[in-house]
């Protein structure tokens, strides 16, 4: 109690910076107490540019991120350097080394190719409907030269290690977003119809979640993740792996959800409410459901990060998503070798991209948790 | 209690009923049955397999028979003790996971150990020197152990190993020309220098999370009034901190066991796996991947057993704590 006194602004200065805070919106509340965490808001701008670049990956992406290349095996991370007034590719040679036949590539100083915006190469489609050729950058080489630009160095065929982060960002980073919002969704409905109505409703409702949490969490997800067919083709794979994330999940949402509502059920207003003749769908519209709505929204900002953690992890187990699609969790398959990522290290960088994700998933979260309740 | 503990018995097997219908359907759901897997086998091994051999096969592991018919095939012989074979291997279950046990037990314990040596005092630290420079270190810290993932932590651990300690990693908890050997000082420093990687990975998450629940609970007791009035008696800061506030913030710690015995059996599967750990998680992992049917269901259901008495032991050791608690 003495610390709170201590650090508390004197009343009047308390009051002009609070003047306004009657005519807010409790958007624009929440809004101006997240501001005020930088590192969540860090957080949330990470994350947006992550997204964006999963959105647009097919034109960010200099190649085909299953293009094998065997004259590009394990290319180191290309050197990038300034010449002839812009930003250039450094020529490389690749040559076996004849004492322990490995491939290495040396740089040649004499030969650079200029980095240009905006090139047409090899074609795609975006989004599954629009053709196009044109990639955001890419080299300007002649064919003979087979020069490519590898950010982030290539695998063990060749493909291109940028380009292939960015198109497992698509199923990485989405497939657990989905799967929560389901989970969020399934959970929402039958935990607030079993606060809400009680009795035996509740009762079934809760006997099934306490009969679907006796299994851990993980060893449920690999059982049915193992059951799916490997022949499956890759649209229909996601979809499933999402809602068994989903139907994984929606229990402890449930849980919460009913936490909630029982209390609001409880509350002056509801009886109000009722007593004025609102018929259940109305109350549990107008006052259960917005009011458990920004408990929901944490508790699922929360939830992705382990989701995305599931879905990786069991890509790079071989049991989620298999090759030809590309996940985090399947690129991290060829870091699990320690000999090879102590040769080429840039193996890890997927790692890197997840665990960058799941920490701005969390500041996120953190930030949220604190701002939803703009009144306390 | 009598009643509490007999109502509690009662409703966990029925919830192990249900659940052993539920396991034995998704165990039972991937396509092929072991019997192809065996064929492949015998054809790998050498030439075609007779027509009456693939018959003699199937009517072994009634690989035909109707799902009701093979779940009350197996839920008959496990009660009698009989858990099955493993398909892989070609021998019995429970001797694959009673060898496997000891391990993943001791590992489990020493994990457990280690997480609640280090949350509680820190927890407490954190909580008495709130807002200070290692209060915000720790935190952040804290953080990180929480939002990497458990499998992604055992990768960048060994890489470290591997790449700064020069330590050869994942090779389980002893270096080869320490497996077959007798117990020797060497030999325990070998396992240190190996166990020292699975034990921060499956602390990490736990220790980071106990904290910081501990620190939290105990802001909140520290500010109740019977504190205050410890304080106001003149007790010192050390009494009030350890006998009064600390004894009502512990209770996450005792709902912890509850997560505790089925981490036993489950480990960390994926943890397990990339750090080449003999414990039954990885082993489960394995055995789903095989369809092995047998092996992957009985971890399951050993899973599911201890996570319903892990909670009933959790409950009772938190009416025993804590008198305010009432069991119904």
């Amino acid at each position: 109690m003495a610390t709170i006194a201590k650090d508390a602004p004197s009343q009047p200065e308390r009051a002009r910076k609070f003047d306004d805070v009657g005519q807010l919106s409790q958007f624009q509340l929440i809004w101006r107490r997240y501001r005020k965490n930088h590192l969540s808001v860090i957080g949330a701008i990470v994350l947006i540019v992550m997204y964006l670049m999963a959105f647009f990956a097919d034109f960010i992406a200099p190649y085909d991120p299953n293009e094998i290349d065997a004259s590009h095996q394990y290319a180191q991370p290309s050197t990038i350097v300034w010449a002839n007034g812009g930003l250039a590719l450094q020529g490389m040679r690749q040559i076996v080394d004849s004492v322990n036949f490995q491939i290495i590539y040396e740089p040649d100083p004499d030969v650079t190719y200029p980095i240009r915006l905006l090139v047409r190469s090899n074609p795609y489609v975006m989004w599954g409907f629009i053709p196009l050729d044109i990639h955001l950058f890419g080299v300007e080489a002649p064919p003979e030269a087979n020069a490519k630009i590898f950010l982030w160095g290539a695998d063990r065929q060749g493909r291109d290690l940028f380009s292939r982060v960015l198109k497992g960002a698509q199923i990485s980073l989405t497939i657990g977003f989905f799967g929560v919002m389901i989970s969020m969704v399934i959970g929402s409905i039958v935990g607030t119809a079993s606060g809400y109505f009680g009795g035996w409703i509740d009762n079934i409702i809760q006997r099934l979640i306490e009969l679907i949490q006796t299994f851990p969490f993980i060893s449920l997800f690999i059982a049915i993740a193992a059951a799916l067919p490997v022949t499956m083709p890759v649209v229909q794979r996601y979809m499933l792996i999402t809602i068994i994330l989903a139907f994984i999940t929606w229990t402890s949402f449930s849980r919460e959800v009913r936490g909630k509502v029982l209390s609001y059920r409880n509350a002056d207003y509801t009886a109000a409410a009722i007593a004025a003749g609102a018929s259940h769908w109305r109350v549990i519209t107008t006052h259960m459901i917005p009011n458990a709505m920004s408990h929901i929204i944490v508790v699922a900002s929360f939830a992705v990060p382990g989701a995305i953690a599931a879905e990786t992890a069991l890509s790079f187990l071989n049991l989620g998503m298999l090759p030809p699609a590309v996940s985090w969790g399947v690129l991290l398959q060829d870091a699990q070798q320690i000999k090879s990522v102590t040769l080429y290290p840039w193996l890890l960088i997927p790692l890197g991209a997840i665990v960058l994700a799941s920490l701005c998933l969390y500041l996120l979260g953190d930030g949220l948790r604190d701002a939803v309740d703009p009144y306390a | 209690m009598a009643t509490f503990l007999a109502r509690r018995i009662v409703y966990m097997v029925i919830t192990m009923i249900l659940a052993s219908f539920i396991g034995f359907f998704l165990i039972e759901l991937p396509p092929g049955s072991i019997v192809d897997i065996k064929i492949d086998q015998l054809r790998a091994q050498g030439g075609n397999v007779p027509q009456d051999q693939i018959e003699a096969l199937k009517r072994r592991y009634g690989v035909d028979d109707p799902l009701h018919i093979k779940y009350w095939k197996w839920v008959s012989r496990t009660l009698q003790g009989d858990f099955g074979t493993s398909f892989e291997t070609d021998t019995p279950v429970a001797g694959i996971i009673a060898q496997r046990l000891p391990i993943t037990f001791a590992l489990t314990f020493g994990t457990a150990l280690f997480a609640w040596l280090i949350s509680v005092p820190l927890g407490v630290y954190l909580a008495t020197n709130r807002g200070s420079i290692p209060d915000y270190i720790i935190t952040f810290v804290q953080f990180l152990g929480i939002a990497i993932p458990n499998f992604a932590l055992a990768l960048i651990l060994m890489v470290f190993a591997a790449l700064v300690l020069r330590q050869d990693v994942g090779l389980g908890f002893f270096s080869p020309q320490y497996v077959g050997a007798p117990w020797s000082f060497a030999k325990f420093l070998n396992l240190l220098s190996n166990l020292w990687i699975p034990v921060v990975v499956l602390g990490a998450s736990a220790t980071a999370g106990l904290t910081r629940v501990m620190r939290a609970n105990l802001l909140d007791v520290l500010n109740a009034q019977y504190i205050q009035t410890a304080r106001a008696k003149g007790l010192q800061e050390h009494a009030v901190v350890w006998k009064h506030a600390v004894r009502n913030a512990v209770h996450p710690l005792i709902m912890s066991i509850g997560y505790l015995l089925p981490a036993i059996v489950v480990g960390d599967a994926l943890a397990g796996v990339i750090l080449n750990l003999p414990t039954l998680g990885a082993l489960y992992l394995r055995a789903l991947q095989a369809t092995d049917m047998y092996l992957g269901i009985t971890i399951l259901m050993m899973q599911c057993i201890m996570l319903l008495l892990g909670n009933l032991i959790a409950d009772l050791l938190l009416a025993w704590v804590d008198p305010r608690v009432r069991l119904e």
